[in-house]
Parts: C-alpha cells; structure tokens; sequence
C-alpha cells in the first residue's frame, strides 16, 4: 500500500473504489430492501466479472474484502456511521508518505543490521569479574603501605608514637640571642666573651652547612621532574626503534647497518688511539676477548649447524659459497692474534702450543699443571728415568720390553735425524759444547724410544720424530734445571766446578725456546706439591725422588703417618735436670712423712711396664664395643636337615647376615694415649636447639646469629643495653595513631628519591633568614 | 712491686690528657667525642718494684674488661647527665648542619671522628670467624638477620676493645740484669725491692704442731684456708691477717676448700665432708661424701665435686644441697684431682699412668690419657683450658695440650718428681718437689711454660703439701709440713680484675648482692662438657632425626626439591627419548656445577698453600727480555 503496489492495480483499485463509492452515494434505504439489495450486488458483481473478463485476459483477481464497519479500517476507507462526508481532497492527502515513518523505518533498518544480542552474563560470573577487578584495585591501594610496613617490621626498635616531635624547635642561636644575662657574675662572663670577640648569636656556617642549607626550590624540582620525563619518553622511542629495527628481516639491510657500525667503531677506535692510548689498550683487550670466545665457541668456523647446511648447499649454490667463505674469513679475522704486549699472552701461548704441537711436547708440563693420574704416571717415568740418565750403561737394562718390539727400520730412521739434527746444532754451539751435546743427544735418543707408540707414514715419522726429541730435549733441560736449581738452593756456596758446567749447558741449551725455562722457573713454585703428590700416588716413585732429591723437602706430614708409636709418646726426650737449683733436701722428716716416702718409693719399685700394655687393651676393647655389629638372622635348621652336630653353611650364613653400616672414624684413632669417649651427652643435648627457625635454611647460619653473648657478663654496659632494647617502646602519655596516608607518602618520599628528602631542612633555612 | 691495685685506685683511670683546649660550657658535645669524656681526677702512675718488664699486652678476660668499663660507666653517669641530654637533642635535628669537624661556634675539634681502635684489639673480642660458606643467595629475611647478628657482633666488640682502655694494671715480670739467672734470685731480694704492702704478702706461718697442710684461696683471692693434716682448720683474710675462725676438728683433714664464697667451706675429714660456716660452726656433714680425699669447687655450676678413697667421683650441688652425680671411676683409690676452669670437667688422676675427665651427666670418662709410666701425682690446668701439666711417678712433669689432640707438648725428668702442681691466672707453672718450689714460666702470653729453666726457685721449710697461686695477686701460696709459707711470684695473677665478678675489696652488701646474681646466673650443671660453645650450636642429631620422623609421618619430604619434570612439547617432540634427553641434561648440569665448585675450593685451597710457600721461599731470578712465545723452542 506504500506506494509500492504496481501501477495497474492500483488505478483498478481506484476505479473499484470510484465504483464502490458511486454505490455508496445512492444507499439503498429501508429495511425491507436488504434481501434486494443483497440480489443487487450479487448481480452487480458478476456483472463487472464479466465486464472484466471481455477484454480476454484472465486478471488475477485481488481479495476484496467487504464487510461493514463503521470504524475506519486500515484495508478500506470508509465513511460509514461517521456522518460525515469523504472529501477527495482528503483522499489524495493519505497516499503521500508520511514523514513520521522514516524515522520508524531507520530503526526498522537498524535492527535488521543488528546481529543477535548477547545474553547477559551470569550472575556469578559478574560477581566474579567485579570482585576481581576490586580485588585488584585495593591491593594497589595497599600496595603502598608495603614498604611502610616491611620498614616497621625490620627495625630494631620501634618507638612510639612513630613521628616524634622535635624537641628543640628553634635554633640553638635564636635561644642564646633571646636569652639576657642577669646576675652580675653572668654579666661579668659576658662581657669577658665580648672581650675576646667570641661569636655568640652569629655562628658561622661551614660550607656542608650552607649547602645543606640551600636546599632545591619546588621549580626547580619540578623543573627537574620535567627532565627526566623527556629523557625517559625519548629513551622509550629510541628503544621501540630498535625494536622495530630488529625485526627488519632483509640481510642487506643488516649488512649495511654491520659494515657502518664497524666504520664507525674503526674510526672511533683510530681517534681514540691518538687521544687516549689508555682506553684504546683496553679496546684492544676487548678484541682480544672477543678472539678468545671466538676460539673457544669456534662459532665461525664450519661446524654450527647453519654452516653444515651451507657446505651441502655449496656445492650447488655459490651464494652458499659465498657466505661460508665470509664466514671463514670473520674466523680467521677474530682468531688472528694481536700483538699486544700483555699479561693475557703467556696463557694463550699455552693454549695455542697445546693445538700446534703433538701432545708429547707438553705432557710433562700438563702433568704438573693438573691433578690427571694417568698423566702423572707418565711423569713418573719420566723422573723415574732422569736418574737414570746419569749412567747410560745402565739404562740399556732398564729398558721396557715393549721398546725392545719396535721395528728396526724406524730406529734407523731416528738415527738419521737424530744426526741430521746433530748437525744443526754443530753449525750453532761451538766446539768446546759439542761433545756435551752429542751426549745429550745420545740420551735423548734413548729417552725417544721409550716414548714412541704410534707408527705413522714415513715423512709423518720423521716430522713426528723431530718434535719429539726436541720434547725430550726439552723435558730434559727441565730435569736439568730442577736438579740444578735444586743443588743450587740447597748447596748455595756448592763446589766452583758446578757453575761452569752450568754455564756451559746454559750456552748449549740457549736455543732452547726460553719459555720453558721461566715455566720451569714458575713451576718450581709448585714443585713441592707436586712432590708429595707423586708420594701419594706410588711409593717407588717416591724413593726414587728421594734418592735424585736433596734433603731440602719438607717432612712429610704428621697425619700421613699411620699412627704413632705409643711408646715413644710415654717416653718423650726429657730434658736433663740440671741440678743446681732444684735439689730438694731429702731427710728431716716427721715420722708420716716417712710412710708417704717408703709408699712412694714402693710405688715407684713397682711402676708398671706394663701401663702401656693395659691401656692398648683397653683401648682395643672400647674400639670393639663401639663398633656396629652384624646381625645374623640364619635359622639353624631352617631348610636343612636338623639334629646334631647342626652347622650352618657359610653360604647360608653369609646370606642371612646383616651387616651394620660402618661407624664414622673414631677421634682418637690417629691419638694412640688417648682414648675419646663416642657417647653422646644426651642430657646436654636437650638443652640445645634441635630445629632450625624459619628463616635459616642451614645450621651454621642460624649459629652464626646466637654466637654473640648477651648478658653483662660478656657486654659492656652499652652494648647490653642496645642489644636487650626492647622491641616496641611506647611513650607514656602520647596517643599512637594508626599509620596515615600522609606519612605513608613521606615515607615512601624518604626512600625513593634522595632529592626531595633535602626540603626539610629548607624550612629551617627560612626560618633562619627569618630571624 | 704492686701486686693488686688498691679500691680507690683502682677504678680510676688515666686522664686522657688529649684535649688542647678547654671546654666551653655551651659548646655541648662534640659528635665523635670518645666514649668517655676527660676525668677530673688524676691517677699516678702506679710506681713499679724492681726490674719490671712491662708487656705491650695486657690480656684481660672479656669479661673482665667489660665489668670494669660499667662499672666506671656507672660512675661517670652523674657527672655526664648534662651533656648526655644536650647530645640527644641535638642528634636529630642538626645532624646534617652539624659535622664533627666544626661545632656551632666555629671551634675546631683537634681529634675528630670516633676515636680509632687497634684491629688487634677488636679481634680479641670477636666471637670466632663464621664456619658459613655462602654458596648462593641467601633469602632476603636471612641475609637481613645474618648481617644483623655481624653488626652486633661488631658493635659489641668494638666497645669492648674500647673499654680496655680502662685496664689500668699492666702485669710484668722479674727480669735478670744482662744474663743473670732470675732462679737465682731469692725472696729476701725481692721484699726488699718491693714496696710495704707487697712486701707484707711475703710471710710464713710457723704451724709445726698439726702437720702438713691443705691450703685454698677463696676465688676473690682475698683469704685463706688452712686445714692441717691433724685436725687444725683455720681461715683469715691474708691480706689483714685477720682471722676468721680457727678451730680443731679432731679428726684428719684430707682437703679444704671455699664454696662460693668466703663464708662457707668445706672440709674432707676421715669419714665425712663436712661444711662450716665462718665462724666456724659445722653446718653439715654430708655422710653420703665418705672417705673423701680430694675437694673442687666448679663456682658457675656450684658444683662440690668430692673424690673418694672408694673410688667415686661425686657432684654435690651446694646450692640446693643434692647430689648430682656419683660415678664410679673403677680405677681404685683417688687422691689427684683438678678441674679446667674453662670448661669445668674433672681431671682425675689415676696409678696407672693415666688422666681421666668427667662430667657429670656421663658415667664414663670424656676422656682418657695416657700420660706416665707410673702413676699419676699431681694434676692441673691453666687457665685458659688449653695445657695440662702433669707429673708421675716416673720422675717426670709433662705438658698436654688439651685442644683436642692431648698430645705432650714438653716435658722434663726432675730428681724427685713434682708432687704437687699449680697454675697461676697468666700461665706460670709451680711444681713442688719434696721442700723445694720451682717455678716455670712461658715465653710469651698464651704458650704454654717450657720447662728448661725455672723462673724461680724457693726451698720451703718443710715438704710442700699443698700449692696454690692466689687470685689477682703475685703471690704463690704453698702449705707444707711445718705450715705456710707465701711466696711472691711477680707475674703470676691477673693484674685487673672484675669488680662484678670477684672483687677483692667488695663490702659484705656487695658480697650479698653478687650471691644473688650469682645463683640467678647459675649454670646447670649437665651442661658441662668437652666444649663449652656446644650449647651454642643445634643439635643436628636430633634435627635428622625430627626430619626423618616428619617425613615418615607425611609420606613424603616436604622440603625436597622437586625433580626436574620437562615441559610437554608438542608436534612429537615430547618423545619418551627427548624427555629423558632433557632430563639428563639438567642433571647434568647440576653435577657439573656441583664439580666446577669443588675444583675452585681446591684451587683456592692450593693456591692459598702455593702463597704461603711463596712467601717462604724466594722466587728464583728470572731470565729478562721480550715474552717467548710457545713457537719459539723451533728456533734454530
């Protein structure tokens, strides 16, 4: 009906309701008349279907609905019972669209757009979410008196009330200035005082005063407020821009910005070396870290996991290539060596020589360096064979069987080089020095032997073979060195044919790397560790270095002795009495003492030998006593045939015993005259703290926190006195208040920042300037 | 020679004499003044005997130290009362205007800042160093309670070695002319160098009737028992010679000795240990103490410890009147008996040759040493706890070190054998041996005496009985066959002492006052042990043992750590192999820092020894010249 309707029936409407109206003009009157009229309209009707149906078409025919109402209808307008006449102006006014249903239509419109309304949350659950959103914002607000309250809880002493006030309220000046001198005896001090000019009401102020004095202004402080909020916004930009920067995924990118970063730093690293070699030396030391990490991580060399995939792909790809080069190159960049003259040097020499060379250079000086016992036996040879050295006849006896298995052609081949090397050194040392060299030689040669255990390729062999006698050499030189440095601490005015022969080794040995002579000179330090650590582990090495060693070795410990003789504790080396002075007389005693002296003397006749003995036993018998015991739990019987002469086989018994767990060392195991009660002193015992309080987490720290005596026994006055302060002191006649928001906020001030501390002691000032 | 300062002097001090300018009166206090402000009063110095040797050290007891500074503290107070209350108001509100360089007038203060105290003395009073290893941060509370027990532990120290300023005695020695044997000298000689009073405390008492004699002194050192062999029992103050009773027992008297006080002694007679009061009148027999021979008096425990010719050691608590402890030693009769006064276990000494201590909540030995051929006759302990002087019958004196290992440190064959043995309070050792007193002394304070060359000698006139040092005093008292003769020994007491504690010259109202405290303060007596600081440390037995029986009574330990339980991975990564992978690896790493640990323990504890033999020996020269490097030994 809103103008929607297709135009056609919509003039048929119209031609109806003309009709209709037309009817309606002339109504037919009077009761009597409706069946008529019934007939009428009946026949008026079919009169228009068939005037519909002439111009052939069948028209759908629209419902018409013709009820009499004499309210006005929604579907038909009608007049009726009105009284009133249907003007056509009013009709024509209707079809319009009424302006009050746009807005009905929007909202039409809006809710068609609108999806399904949510349904209202459950009651519990909005309960939950307020009280955790309450929850949450009360703890905030709580969470300011934590520090408050952690303060109050951790200090010593609490005093109330809390803020005390200030007892002296003015200056001390402002007393003494209102204060007048009365008395003539006071007046007379004064005018002595005015006399030497002695400063009364104008004190000076020391500098740490006057600054304390002068303390920051609220501009100021809000000036610097403002400072650091702009540094801390600028900081955040500037880090959420490298973040950003980070998370750029092109390489080349990164590339760029690597390669301008490390211009930069080269260029920085330039100018600083001709400002401040100090600093520059420093970032060389960095570098030389960084080689380090390099050198120990290897993470540039090709064995991560992404350079493993780049030597597969590298075959195919050259880009691949490419990178792993690079990489290689950055390798070999950050593990070239610096040449720094520092400390760090002399260690990383000892790594590097540990990569270089084969392990047979350096076992000795591994073997000293660390604790490894199969090293350790090594060395063991080693020294076992120094003195060994001395007589090269007898050598040849000693020798291990295996040395004997080695093939004949390599010694031939360590002939050659060890002539060839003979000739090196003849171009170098003179003369007079050969000899001694070829016998070192000889002996080195010897040594190599000894050593030799893998067989290789023949140019491998003769490589190998070098280094080594040059190991042995130097291992050599090392023992030399000992022994001569030994002899030299232990004999220092020795025999004057001994430094000659030093000399000449020394000149003979001078190509020798010096380095392991300041080793040796370092490791002479750590020689006598090393000593006894080689008597722990073998006794037959420790003859030998005895028998090599001079008598200058510490004595071995006294702990290290098993036990010591009972005897020679009972009969320590006495002193001899010396008699001059201490001769008591021996006579003129009464007739009781006399029975003390014969019982004595009796005594002393009968003086047990056999003391020693009786406490061995008995200390024997109480070792026993106090040692767990087994349990046996075998049935004689049980599983066998019973009877007499019963016995339980050892099987058996072995299997059903229970061995006890072995008792701790007694004390007195190494103390042979004593014997040390295992017992424990439960009675004392009960008397001690057998738990540990809350917040100690180990035995010793809560001992450490009770070690300290409290009582005036042990404390001066003082110190009794603050240590037994009590915990809560509360003035008398003060009301305590409970802790207020305000002097919360003072407090936190007090441990936040330092700066806003200092505006107390501004009020003094003005009130100083006041005056 | 001055042997004990006097009351009045003896709580003074020396002025300190320090300030240049006087004080004003207005002037307050200055903020870092020392502990005590200048003394009006003036003590001279006190004049010295003969040849003294003044010590650089003088080694009070803690205890001493700080007894004395209360007292003088308690002194001080009125004198202090105006400036203390000045001090305190001014604190708060002018700490920041007021610095110790410059008061508010402009003086300047010469001697500012806390005045310094020497490292050595502080570390004198400190507790021992902490046996904790921090190996990871501790939780805050803890940290926050640890750093609070080391800061009082500091803080008390530290005025404890201030207070020894207030030590005034200095103690010394008899020291011989360029070479000259001090044996040699005699006591004549030394009376006459000495002044009247110390040479009043040389004196003999001629008691030839009643036999040899048992002496003891009260602890203050102030009197003297005597109990003769035949009945005769007397006690005097020595120093006045004045006598408190004397009376005959007719009956043998073993042993005498004080309790606590000089009021009350104790008397082994024949059958029963009798108690006597000072006038003499008996005010018990304890008939459960029979055949008693020796006598001790542990004063902390009040503890009367009775050795018997049966064989028992009993504990009779005199403060109660009950008896302890009675154990049996099972070594016959005892007649050798001392105690440690560090720690108030009984040595007992036996005819087989050995040392037995006891305590009375064990009914065995602590301990048992052997220490001579023949029997043991004589016993004692210094007082520090640390040696053990002993001689037997096989003629020797020997010297133990009681520090856990009782191992002789010396020891000397002497022609007749000590029969009776004393310690004096700083470490000097008398030996009687028939009628002659040798003393030895130590080379420095805290060894223990060598026993080559005595320091003195004295011949008495009868057979040495019994030998005791008296208490804060130089002087040596030893009872004999034909009575008592009191020898000085310059050196041999504590020259300061605590007026608190055991002062010598205190009135019948302070004795009063310091029995209370004292019986207040009385130790238990099962809390004697080996080591006195056991009670200040947990039983850790009982502690495993609570735990084991918590952790049975839960089902589980609820203080164990939780094994390590990986993550749930997903896309199949949570594989049962990758799960015990990760898992491994955390065990792993924890062993592997558990070992990185160790071996920085060791290699601390090498290189700690490796320094000390540095230092010992001389490093040997070093060739000079550029670094060599490890390619170097290539060179040709």
């Amino acid at each position: 009906m809103n103008g929607k309707v297709p135009e056609k029936s919509f003039l048929a409407l119209g031609q109806r309701e003309e009709v209709g109206d037309l009817l309606k003009e002339y109504p037919l009157s009077a009761s009597e008349e409706d069946e008529e009229d019934d007939d009428g309209e009946r026949k008026h009707r079919k009169l228009l279907e068939t005037i519909g149906s002439l111009d052939g078409k069948n028209r759908q025919r629209l419902a018409e609905r013709s009820e009499a109402s004499l309210q006005v209808s929604e579907f038909n307008v009608s007049t009726e019972g009105t009284g009133e006449k249907l003007e056509l102006a009013e009709l024509l006014a209707s079809i319009k669209p009424s302006s009050s249903l746009g807005t009905v239509k929007k909202q039409l419109k809006k809710v068609k757009n609108k999806k399904t309304v949510e349904l209202p949350l459950s009651k519990e659950e909005n309960e939950r979410i307020h009280r955790e959103a309450a929850y949450s914002k009360t703890s905030q607000d709580m969470g300011k008196w934590d520090p408050v309250v952690l303060k109050n809880r951790s200090a010593p002493q609490l005093v109330f009330p809390l803020e005390q006030e200030q007892v002296l309220d003015t200056p001390i000046e402002e007393v003494l200035g209102g204060w007048k001198a009365r008395t003539p005896l006071e007046q007379e001090i004064f005018n002595l005082l005015h006399k030497n000019k002695q400063p009364l009401t104008d004190p000076l102020l020391t500098p740490v005063e006057k600054a304390s004095l002068k303390a920051m202004s609220l501009e100021e402080a809000k000036q610097r407020r403002a400072e650091l909020q702009k540094a801390r916004a600028l900081q955040s930009y500037y880090e959420a821009r490298a973040r950003r920067e980070k998370k750029i995924k092109s390489k080349k990118f990164h590339k760029v910005l690597k390669k301008r970063k490390a211009k930069k730093i080269l260029k920085q690293f330039e100018e600083l070396q001709k400002v401040n070699p100090t600093a520059a030396l420093e970032e060389l030391e960095k570098m030389e870290k960084a080689r380090m990490e390099e050198r120990m991580s290897l993470k540039h060399q090709n064995s991560g996991k992404w350079a493993k995939s780049k030597a597969i792909m590298a075959k195919y790809d050259l880009e691949a290539r490419k990178a792993m080069q690079e990489q290689l190159t950055k390798n070999r960049e950050l593990t070239q060596k610096l040449q720094v003259p520092s400390e760090s040097e002399h260690d990383e020499d000892a790594e590097e020589d540990g990569g270089l060379i084969p392990d047979i250079v350096n076992e000795v000086q591994m073997s000293i360096e660390g604790p490894n016992p199969w090293m350790q036996k090594n060395r063991g040879v080693n020294t076992k064979a120094s003195p060994i050295q001395k007589k090269p006849i007898a050598s040849e006896e000693s020798e291990p069987e295996e040395e004997e298995k080695a093939g004949a052609e390599e010694d031939t081949l360590l002939q050659e080089v060890e002539e060839r090397r003979s000739l090196w050194k003849g171009s170098e040392v003179d003369q007079g020095s050969l000899q001694k060299g070829s016998e070192v030689d000889q002996r080195s040669q010897k040594q190599e032997y000894r050593t030799k255990a893998l067989r290789r390729t023949k140019e491998d062999e003769e490589v190998l073979a070098e280094l080594r006698t040059l190991s042995k050499h130097i291992n050599e030189k090392d023992e030399k060195m000992k022994q001569e440095e030994e002899e030299h601490v232990s004999s220092a005015p020795a025999s004057p044919s001994k430094p000659s022969i030093q000399r000449e080794e020394q000149s003979l040995l001078d190509e020798r790397p010096e380095r392991v002579q300041t080793m040796e000179a370092l490791e002479m330090l750590g020689m006598e560790e090393v000593s006894q650590e080689q008597k722990q582990l073998g006794p037959g090495v420790e003859r030998q270095q005895q028998s090599s060693q001079t008598e200058q070795r510490s004595p071995p410990k006294v702990q290290q002795e098993p036990m010591i003789d009972l005897h020679t504790i009972i009969t320590v080396k006495t002193h001899k009495a010396n008699p001059s002075l201490s001769v008591p007389t021996i006579v003129d005693e009464e007739d009781c003492d006399e029975e003390v002296a014969q019982k004595q003397i009796i005594k002393e006749a009968f003086a047990g030998d056999d003391v020693i003995a009786d406490f061995q036993k008995e200390k024997l018998e109480v070792e026993k006593a106090s040692k767990p015991k087994d349990i046996d739990l075998s049935l004689p019987g049980w599983g066998q045939w019973g009877g007499p002469g019963l016995v339980i086989s050892a099987k058996k018994r072995r299997r059903f015993l229970i061995k006890a767990p072995k008792a701790a060392p007694r004390k007195d195991k190494r103390l042979p005259n004593v014997v040390i009660s295992e017992k424990r002193n439960i009675q004392a015992a009960a008397h001690q703290v057998n738990m540990l309080p809350f917040p100690f987490t180990h035995q010793y720290q809560f001992e450490d926190t009770i070690k300290t005596p409290v009582g005036t026994t042990w404390n001066t006055q003082r110190a009794f006195q603050k240590l037994t302060a009590p915990r809560v002191v509360t003035k008398p006649g003060h009301i305590i208040e409970p802790i207020k928001e305000k002097d919360v906020e003072s407090a936190l001030s007090h441990l936040g920042s330092p700066t806003l501390q200092r505006t107390r002691p501004q009020h003094a000032h003005h009130r100083r300037k006041a005056l | 020679m001055e042997a004990a300062p006097k009351p009045g002097s003896g709580a003074r001090v020396k002025a300190q004499g320090k300030k240049q300018k006087p004080r004003r009166y207005w002037e307050g206090e200055t903020d870092g003044a020392s502990l005590l402000p200048s003394n009006p009063f003036t003590a001279p110095a006190p004049t010295r005997g003969i040849k003294r040797k003044g010590e650089d050290h003088p080694q009070p007891r803690g205890a001493k130290v700080s007894k004395r500074a209360k007292q003088i503290q308690a002194f001080k107070s009125k004198q202090n009362q105006k400036h203390q209350r000045l001090k305190k108001d001014l604190r708060p509100n002018h700490k920041h205007e007021l610095r110790p360089s410059q008061t508010l007038s402009g003086a300047q203060d010469p001697f500012p800042g806390p005045a310094p105290v020497s490292e050595n003395a502080v570390n004198k009073f400190r507790r021992g160093s902490s046996k904790l290893v921090k190996k990871h941060p501790l939780k805050l509370a803890t940290e926050h309670k640890l750093k609070a027990a080391a800061d009082e532990e500091e803080e008390t120290s530290v005025r404890a070695a201030r207070a020894e300023l207030l030590l005034s005695e200095e103690p010394g020695f008899l020291e011989g002319e360029d070479g000259e044997d001090t044996a040699t000298i005699c006591q004549s000689e030394i009376v006459e160098a000495v002044d009247i009073a110390s040479a009043a405390k040389h004196f003999d008492l001629n008691l030839y009737q009643f036999g040899p004699y048992r002496i003891n002194y009260s602890r203050t050192g102030r009197h003297l028992a005597l109990g003769g062999r035949r009945g005769h029992v007397a006690t005097f103050d020595w120093i006045t010679k004045k006598l408190m009773c004397e009376i005959n027992v007719m009956e043998a008297v073993r042993d005498i000795r004080f309790l606590h006080s000089e009021t009350l002694f104790a008397v082994a007679q024949k059958r029963w240990l009798h108690v006597y009061d000072n006038q003499g009148i008996e005010l018990h027999c304890v008939r459960r103490c029979d055949r008693v021979t020796r006598l001790e008096f542990l004063p902390f425990h009040f503890l009367l410890a009775t050795a018997s010719e049966t064989g028992f050691l009993t504990y009779l608590d005199v403060s109660v009147g009950k008896i302890v402890a009675s154990l049996a030693a099972r070594a016959g009769r005892l007649d050798v008996m001392t105690q440690n006064p560090h720690n108030a276990v009984i040595h007992l000494g036996h005819s087989n040759g050995t040392v037995s201590l006891w305590c009375p909540a064990m009914k065995e030995p602590l301990v048992k040493i052997l220490c001579h051929r023949g029997g043991v006759r004589a016993v004692a302990v210094d007082s520090s706890g640390t040696y053990m002087a002993t001689s037997g019958l096989d003629h020797q004196v020997k010297i133990f070190d009681l520090r856990g290992k009782y191992q002789p440190l010396t020891s000397r064959a002497l022609p007749q054998g000590a029969g009776h043995l004393a310690f004096s309070q700083r470490g000097l050792l008398a030996g009687g041996m028939g009628d002659v007193v040798n003393i030895w002394r130590g080379q420095g304070q805290g060894s223990f005496p060598s026993l080559d060359q005595p320091y003195l000698t004295h011949r008495l006139r009868g057979h040495v009985h019994s030998l005791q040092f008296c208490p804060f005093e130089d002087v040596l008292g030893a009872g004999h066959s034909r009575g008592f003769t009191s020898i000085l020994v310059p050196g041999a007491g504590e020259p300061n002492f605590d007026g608190l504690e055991s002062n010598p010259y205190r009135s019948r109202k302070q004795r009063q006052e310091w029995e209370v405290k004292a019986l207040m303060e009385k130790i238990p007596a099962e809390l004697i042990d080996l080591d006195p600081r056991n009670l200040g440390e947990i039983d850790v037995i009982s502690l495993e043992q609570k735990k084991k029986e918590r952790i049975e009574r839960l089902g589980f330990d609820p203080e164990a750590k939780a094994p390590f339980q990986p993550k749930q991975k997903k896309k199949g990564r949570s594989s049962t192999a990758n799960v015990v992978k990760r898992k491994t690896k955390v065990k792993d790493q924890e062993h592997r820092e558990k070992v990185r640990q160790s071996l920085q323990q060791h290699q601390e504890q090498k290189h700690q020894g490796q320094q000390q033999k540095k230092k010992k020996k001389l490093k040997p020269p070093q060739s000079t010249g550029p670094r060599p490097s490890a390619l170097d030994r290539f060179k040709r």
